[in-house]
Protein backbone atom coordinates (compact mmCIF):
# COMPACT_ATOMS: atom_id res chain seq x y z
CA UNK A 1 0.00 0.00 0.00
CA UNK A 2 2.50 2.61 1.17
CA UNK A 3 6.25 2.61 0.64
CA UNK A 4 6.62 -1.12 1.13
CA UNK A 5 10.29 -1.01 0.33
CA UNK A 6 11.16 1.09 3.35
CA UNK A 7 8.64 0.00 5.88
CA UNK A 8 7.45 -3.30 7.20
CA UNK A 9 3.89 -4.11 6.23
CA UNK A 10 1.55 -1.99 8.28
CA UNK A 11 -0.01 -4.03 11.04
CA UNK A 12 -3.63 -3.31 11.62
CA UNK A 13 -3.40 0.22 10.29
CA UNK A 14 -6.20 2.00 8.50
CA UNK A 15 -9.27 -0.15 8.41
CA UNK A 16 -7.63 -2.79 10.59
CA UNK A 17 -6.89 -0.51 13.52
CA UNK A 18 -9.80 -0.73 15.86
CA UNK A 19 -11.92 2.27 16.75
CA UNK A 20 -10.46 2.44 20.25
CA UNK A 21 -6.93 2.63 18.76
CA UNK A 22 -7.95 5.56 16.59
CA UNK A 23 -10.06 7.42 19.15
CA UNK A 24 -7.49 7.17 21.91
CA UNK A 25 -4.98 8.77 19.59
CA UNK A 26 -6.95 11.47 17.80
CA UNK A 27 -8.89 12.51 20.93
CA UNK A 28 -6.51 11.95 23.79
CA UNK A 29 -3.11 12.34 22.17
CA UNK A 30 -1.59 14.68 19.65
CA UNK A 31 -0.83 18.33 20.09
CA UNK A 32 -3.43 20.44 21.81
CA UNK A 33 -3.86 23.87 20.26
CA UNK A 34 -6.65 26.25 21.04
CA UNK A 35 -8.12 27.04 17.64
CA UNK A 36 -10.51 29.87 16.85
CA UNK A 37 -13.34 27.48 17.44
CA UNK A 38 -13.13 26.79 21.11
CA UNK A 39 -14.05 23.38 22.17
CA UNK A 40 -13.38 23.32 25.80
CA UNK A 41 -10.78 20.63 26.37
CA UNK A 42 -12.75 19.63 29.38
CA UNK A 43 -15.60 18.87 27.01
CA UNK A 44 -13.42 16.45 25.14
CA UNK A 45 -12.20 14.82 28.29
CA UNK A 46 -15.73 14.52 29.57
CA UNK A 47 -16.73 13.16 26.23
CA UNK A 48 -14.18 10.40 26.31
CA UNK A 49 -15.22 9.51 29.82
CA UNK A 50 -18.82 9.47 28.70
CA UNK A 51 -17.93 7.36 25.72
CA UNK A 52 -16.23 4.87 27.94
CA UNK A 53 -19.30 4.73 30.09
CA UNK A 54 -21.91 4.61 27.39
CA UNK A 55 -20.23 1.78 25.60
CA UNK A 56 -19.30 -0.19 28.68
CA UNK A 57 -22.08 -2.36 29.84
CA UNK A 58 -23.33 -1.00 33.11
CA UNK A 59 -23.01 -4.34 34.87
CA UNK A 60 -19.42 -4.69 33.80
CA UNK A 61 -18.64 -1.22 35.04
CA UNK A 62 -20.25 -1.95 38.38
CA UNK A 63 -18.34 -5.19 38.55
CA UNK A 64 -15.17 -3.19 38.22
CA UNK A 65 -16.35 -0.88 40.96
CA UNK A 66 -17.13 2.01 38.63
CA UNK A 67 -20.47 3.33 39.74
CA UNK A 68 -19.88 6.97 40.56
CA UNK A 69 -22.47 8.12 38.04
CA UNK A 70 -25.14 6.55 40.17
CA UNK A 71 -24.50 9.12 42.84
CA UNK A 72 -23.77 12.01 40.50
CA UNK A 73 -26.98 14.04 40.19
CA UNK A 74 -25.90 15.32 36.79
CA UNK A 75 -25.81 11.82 35.40
CA UNK A 76 -28.36 9.81 37.29
CA UNK A 77 -32.03 10.56 37.68
CA UNK A 78 -32.11 8.34 40.72
CA UNK A 79 -29.28 10.25 42.31
CA UNK A 80 -31.17 13.42 41.50
CA UNK A 81 -34.26 12.05 43.18
CA UNK A 82 -32.22 10.87 46.12
CA UNK A 83 -30.65 14.24 46.42
CA UNK A 84 -34.02 15.96 46.33
CA UNK A 85 -35.27 13.59 49.00
CA UNK A 86 -32.24 14.26 51.11
CA UNK A 87 -32.53 17.99 50.65
CA UNK A 88 -36.22 17.80 51.43
CA UNK A 89 -35.57 15.89 54.64
CA UNK A 90 -32.90 18.34 55.62
CA UNK A 91 -35.22 21.29 55.04
CA UNK A 92 -38.03 19.66 57.00
CA UNK A 93 -35.66 19.07 59.85
CA UNK A 94 -34.51 22.65 59.82
CA UNK A 95 -38.07 23.83 59.68
CA UNK A 96 -38.98 21.62 62.63
CA UNK A 97 -36.06 23.02 64.60
CA UNK A 98 -37.12 26.56 63.80
CA UNK A 99 -40.67 25.79 64.77
CA UNK A 100 -39.47 24.48 68.10
CA UNK A 101 -37.64 27.71 68.69
CA UNK A 102 -40.62 29.83 67.74
CA UNK A 103 -43.74 27.81 68.46
CA UNK A 104 -46.07 30.79 68.25
CA UNK A 105 -45.01 31.80 64.78
CA UNK A 106 -45.17 28.29 63.42
CA UNK A 107 -48.72 27.80 64.63
CA UNK A 108 -49.80 30.97 62.99
CA UNK A 109 -48.31 29.82 59.70
CA UNK A 110 -49.89 26.42 59.85
CA UNK A 111 -53.35 27.63 60.73
CA UNK A 112 -54.20 30.68 58.69
CA UNK B 1 -12.24 30.32 -0.02
CA UNK B 2 -15.15 30.22 2.40
CA UNK B 3 -15.70 27.95 5.36
CA UNK B 4 -13.51 27.23 8.36
CA UNK B 5 -10.03 25.69 8.38
CA UNK B 6 -9.50 22.32 9.98
CA UNK B 7 -5.85 21.64 10.80
CA UNK B 8 -4.61 18.05 10.89
CA UNK B 9 -0.94 18.37 11.47
CA UNK B 10 2.13 20.55 11.32
CA UNK B 11 5.25 19.35 9.57
CA UNK B 12 8.30 20.45 7.63
CA UNK B 13 7.84 21.07 3.89
CA UNK B 14 7.75 17.78 2.01
CA UNK B 15 8.41 17.27 -1.69
CA UNK B 16 5.94 14.52 -2.43
CA UNK B 17 2.39 15.66 -3.16
CA UNK B 18 -0.38 14.15 -1.03
CA UNK B 19 -2.44 11.40 -2.61
CA UNK B 20 -4.93 13.01 -4.96
CA UNK B 21 -7.83 10.85 -3.77
CA UNK B 22 -7.24 11.77 -0.14
CA UNK B 23 -10.29 13.41 1.41
CA UNK B 24 -10.35 15.22 4.69
CA UNK B 25 -12.88 15.29 7.49
CA UNK B 26 -15.59 17.01 5.46
CA UNK B 27 -14.70 15.73 2.01
CA UNK B 28 -12.44 18.61 1.05
CA UNK B 29 -8.94 17.41 0.05
CA UNK B 30 -6.27 18.57 2.49
CA UNK B 31 -3.62 20.97 1.26
CA UNK B 32 -0.37 22.36 2.58
CA UNK B 33 -0.32 25.89 3.95
CA UNK B 34 3.31 26.95 4.23
CA UNK B 35 4.32 29.72 6.62
CA UNK B 36 7.67 30.54 8.24
CA UNK B 37 9.16 27.38 6.76
CA UNK B 38 6.56 25.15 8.42
CA UNK B 39 3.58 23.43 6.83
CA UNK B 40 0.11 23.22 8.30
CA UNK B 41 -2.00 20.59 6.58
CA UNK B 42 -5.50 22.04 6.37
CA UNK B 43 -8.82 21.47 4.69
CA UNK B 44 -11.99 23.47 4.41
CA UNK B 45 -14.89 22.52 6.66
CA UNK B 46 -18.39 23.99 6.69
CA UNK B 47 -19.49 26.24 9.54
CA UNK B 48 -22.72 24.33 9.89
CA UNK B 49 -20.75 21.37 11.23
CA UNK B 50 -17.59 22.87 12.66
CA UNK B 51 -18.63 26.10 14.33
CA UNK B 52 -18.52 25.92 18.11
CA UNK B 53 -22.05 24.86 18.81
CA UNK B 54 -22.53 22.21 16.09
CA UNK B 55 -19.05 20.83 16.72
CA UNK B 56 -19.82 20.34 20.39
CA UNK B 57 -23.06 18.62 19.49
CA UNK B 58 -21.37 16.39 16.91
CA UNK B 59 -18.73 15.30 19.37
CA UNK B 60 -21.44 13.63 21.40
CA UNK B 61 -22.49 11.59 18.39
CA UNK B 62 -20.43 8.42 18.19
CA UNK B 63 -21.19 7.82 14.50
CA UNK B 64 -20.09 11.31 13.51
CA UNK B 65 -17.08 11.05 15.76
CA UNK B 66 -16.08 7.69 14.28
CA UNK B 67 -16.27 8.96 10.73
CA UNK B 68 -14.41 12.16 11.54
CA UNK B 69 -11.75 10.39 13.58
CA UNK B 70 -11.12 7.94 10.73
CA UNK B 71 -10.87 10.76 8.20
CA UNK B 72 -8.50 12.68 10.49
CA UNK B 73 -6.36 9.59 10.99
CA UNK B 74 -6.46 8.91 7.22
CA UNK B 75 -4.79 12.25 6.52
CA UNK B 76 -2.22 11.78 9.29
CA UNK B 77 -1.53 8.30 7.95
CA UNK B 78 -0.95 9.60 4.43
CA UNK B 79 1.39 12.27 5.81
CA UNK B 80 3.31 9.66 7.78
CA UNK B 81 4.33 7.95 4.55
CA UNK B 82 5.93 11.11 3.19
CA UNK B 83 7.15 13.01 6.25
CA UNK B 84 7.10 13.16 10.07
CA UNK B 85 3.88 14.97 10.98
CA UNK B 86 2.98 16.43 14.35
CA UNK B 87 -0.63 15.35 14.65
CA UNK B 88 -3.00 17.86 16.24
CA UNK B 89 -5.88 16.77 18.36
CA UNK B 90 -9.14 16.19 16.52
CA UNK B 91 -11.21 19.34 16.08
CA UNK B 92 -8.54 22.04 15.80
CA UNK B 93 -10.41 24.64 13.75
CA UNK B 94 -9.64 28.22 12.66
CA UNK B 95 -11.73 30.89 10.96
CA UNK B 96 -9.40 31.34 8.02
CA UNK B 97 -5.87 30.85 6.69
CA UNK B 98 -4.57 33.86 8.56
CA UNK B 99 -5.72 32.30 11.84
CA UNK B 100 -3.66 29.23 10.96
CA UNK B 101 -0.64 31.41 10.13
CA UNK B 102 -0.91 33.21 13.46
CA UNK B 103 -1.03 29.88 15.23
CA UNK B 104 2.14 28.76 13.44
CA UNK B 105 3.92 31.98 14.43
CA UNK B 106 2.85 31.63 18.04
CA UNK B 107 4.03 28.02 18.34
CA UNK B 108 6.93 28.09 15.91
CA UNK B 109 9.66 27.28 18.42
CA UNK B 110 7.71 24.44 19.99
CA UNK B 111 6.93 22.93 16.62
CA UNK B 112 10.54 22.98 15.49
CA UNK B 113 11.77 21.47 18.72
CA UNK B 114 9.21 18.69 18.64
CA UNK B 115 9.77 18.06 14.93
CA UNK B 116 13.49 17.66 15.61
CA UNK B 117 12.79 15.28 18.45
CA UNK B 118 10.43 13.09 16.41
CA UNK B 119 12.08 13.32 12.98
CA UNK B 120 12.20 9.89 11.35
CA UNK B 121 10.34 8.19 14.22
CA UNK B 122 7.06 6.33 14.19
CA UNK B 123 4.82 4.95 16.89
CA UNK B 124 3.93 1.28 17.31
CA UNK B 125 1.04 0.16 19.46
CA UNK B 126 1.27 -3.10 21.38
CA UNK B 127 -1.63 -4.63 23.25
CA UNK B 128 -1.83 -7.80 25.27
CA UNK B 129 -5.16 -9.54 25.82
CA UNK B 130 -5.88 -12.33 28.23
CA UNK B 131 -8.30 -14.64 26.48
CA UNK B 132 -11.22 -15.50 28.69
CA UNK B 133 -10.47 -18.64 30.70
CA UNK B 134 -9.65 -21.27 28.08
CA UNK B 135 -9.05 -24.12 30.55
CA UNK B 136 -12.39 -23.68 32.22
CA UNK B 137 -14.55 -23.85 29.15
CA UNK B 138 -12.64 -26.97 28.12
CA UNK B 139 -13.83 -28.99 31.08
CA UNK B 140 -17.56 -28.80 31.61
CA UNK B 141 -18.44 -27.52 35.05
CA UNK B 142 -19.67 -30.32 37.30
CA UNK B 143 -22.89 -29.72 39.06
CA UNK B 144 -21.96 -29.24 42.70
CA UNK B 145 -23.30 -32.05 44.86
CA UNK B 146 -23.40 -29.97 48.00
CA UNK B 147 -22.92 -26.48 49.30
CA UNK B 148 -19.41 -27.36 50.36
CA UNK B 149 -18.74 -28.72 46.89
CA UNK B 150 -19.98 -25.53 45.36
CA UNK B 151 -17.74 -23.44 47.55
CA UNK B 152 -14.76 -25.61 46.68
CA UNK B 153 -15.46 -25.18 42.98
CA UNK B 154 -15.80 -21.46 43.40
CA UNK B 155 -12.51 -21.31 45.29
CA UNK B 156 -10.74 -23.27 42.58
CA UNK B 157 -12.19 -21.05 39.89
CA UNK B 158 -11.12 -17.92 41.71
CA UNK B 159 -7.65 -19.32 42.19
CA UNK B 160 -7.23 -20.21 38.53
CA UNK B 161 -8.46 -16.74 37.57
CA UNK B 162 -5.97 -15.15 39.89
CA UNK B 163 -3.16 -17.27 38.56
CA UNK B 164 -4.09 -16.29 35.03
CA UNK B 165 -4.10 -12.57 35.85
CA UNK B 166 -0.81 -12.88 37.62
CA UNK B 167 0.71 -14.66 34.65
CA UNK B 168 -0.73 -12.12 32.23
CA UNK B 169 0.56 -9.26 34.33
CA UNK B 170 4.03 -10.75 34.71
CA UNK B 171 4.20 -11.39 30.98
CA UNK B 172 3.05 -7.86 30.13
CA UNK B 173 5.55 -6.30 32.51
CA UNK B 174 8.38 -8.31 30.99
CA UNK B 175 7.27 -7.54 27.44
CA UNK B 176 6.96 -3.84 28.22
CA UNK B 177 10.44 -3.77 29.72
CA UNK B 178 11.91 -5.52 26.72
CA UNK B 179 10.17 -3.28 24.19
CA UNK B 180 10.93 -0.12 26.17
CA UNK B 181 14.60 -1.04 26.18
CA UNK B 182 14.53 -1.27 22.38
CA UNK B 183 12.36 1.79 21.77
CA UNK B 184 13.45 5.38 22.29
CA UNK B 185 10.44 6.15 24.41
CA UNK B 186 7.23 4.52 25.56
CA UNK B 187 3.82 5.38 26.95
CA UNK B 188 1.31 3.26 28.80
CA UNK B 189 -2.30 3.86 27.83
CA UNK B 190 -5.38 2.81 29.78
CA UNK B 191 -6.79 -0.57 28.79
CA UNK B 192 -9.20 -0.32 25.90
CA UNK B 193 -12.91 -0.62 26.10
CA UNK B 194 -14.07 -3.84 24.41
CA UNK B 195 -17.20 -2.16 23.08
CA UNK B 196 -15.05 0.24 21.07
CA UNK B 197 -12.23 -2.11 20.18
CA UNK B 198 -14.54 -5.07 19.45
CA UNK B 199 -11.69 -7.20 20.75
CA UNK B 200 -12.22 -10.34 22.77
CA UNK B 201 -10.42 -11.06 25.99
CA UNK B 202 -9.33 -8.61 28.62
CA UNK B 203 -6.87 -5.91 27.62
CA UNK B 204 -4.02 -6.16 30.13
CA UNK B 205 -1.41 -4.06 28.34
CA UNK B 206 -1.95 -1.10 26.02
CA UNK B 207 1.28 0.69 25.26
CA UNK B 208 2.88 2.84 22.57
CA UNK B 209 6.53 2.79 21.57
CA UNK B 210 8.52 5.43 19.73
CA UNK B 211 10.81 3.72 17.25
CA UNK B 212 13.02 5.11 14.46
CA UNK B 213 11.69 4.09 11.06
CA UNK B 214 15.02 2.46 10.36
CA UNK B 215 14.59 0.11 13.34
CA UNK B 216 10.92 -0.62 12.83
CA UNK B 217 11.46 -3.93 11.15
CA UNK B 218 13.49 -5.17 14.10
CA UNK B 219 10.86 -3.92 16.52
CA UNK B 220 8.14 -5.78 14.64
CA UNK B 221 10.22 -8.96 14.75
CA UNK B 222 10.78 -8.51 18.46
CA UNK B 223 7.01 -8.35 19.03
CA UNK B 224 6.33 -11.20 16.62
CA UNK B 225 8.70 -13.46 18.52
CA UNK B 226 6.67 -13.10 21.70
CA UNK B 227 3.43 -14.13 19.99
CA UNK B 228 2.30 -17.56 21.05
CA UNK B 229 4.91 -17.62 23.82
CA UNK B 230 2.26 -17.76 26.48
CA UNK B 231 -0.93 -19.74 26.00
CA UNK B 232 -4.08 -17.78 26.77
CA UNK B 233 -2.49 -14.45 25.88
CA UNK B 234 -2.88 -12.62 22.60
CA UNK B 235 -0.48 -9.93 21.42
CA UNK B 236 -1.61 -7.29 18.97
CA UNK B 237 0.62 -4.90 17.09
CA UNK B 238 -0.63 -1.77 15.31
CA UNK B 239 1.29 0.79 13.32
CA UNK B 240 3.29 2.47 12.08
CA UNK B 241 1.36 5.43 13.48
CA UNK B 242 2.43 9.05 13.47
CA UNK B 243 3.98 9.71 16.87
CA UNK B 244 0.64 10.70 18.43
CA UNK B 245 1.52 9.56 21.92
CA UNK B 246 4.83 11.41 21.91
CA UNK B 247 3.88 14.68 20.24
CA UNK B 248 2.80 16.33 23.47
CA UNK B 249 5.16 17.42 26.19
CA UNK B 250 8.82 16.51 25.76
CA UNK B 251 10.27 13.97 28.15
Amino acid sequence: MTTPSRMPEPYGQGSGANLADILERVLDKGIVIAGDIRINLLDIELLTIKLRLIVASVDKAKEMGIDWWETDPALSSRARRDELTRENAELRERLARLEELEPGRAEKKEAP
Amino acid sequence: MTGLRYVYAVCRPFGTPLQAQLTGVAGDPPRALTHHGLVAVVSRVPERDFAEEPLRRHLEDLDWLTETARAHQGVIDALTTVTTPLPLRLGTVFHDDSGVRMMIEAREEDFRRTLDRLEGRVEWGVKVYAESEPQESAQPAQKPASGRDYLRQRRMQTRSHEEMWQKAEAFSTRLHEELSAFAEDSRMHPPQNPALSKATGRNVLNAAYLVPRAHSEEFVELVDRTKGEMPGLRIELTGPWAAYSFAGEAT
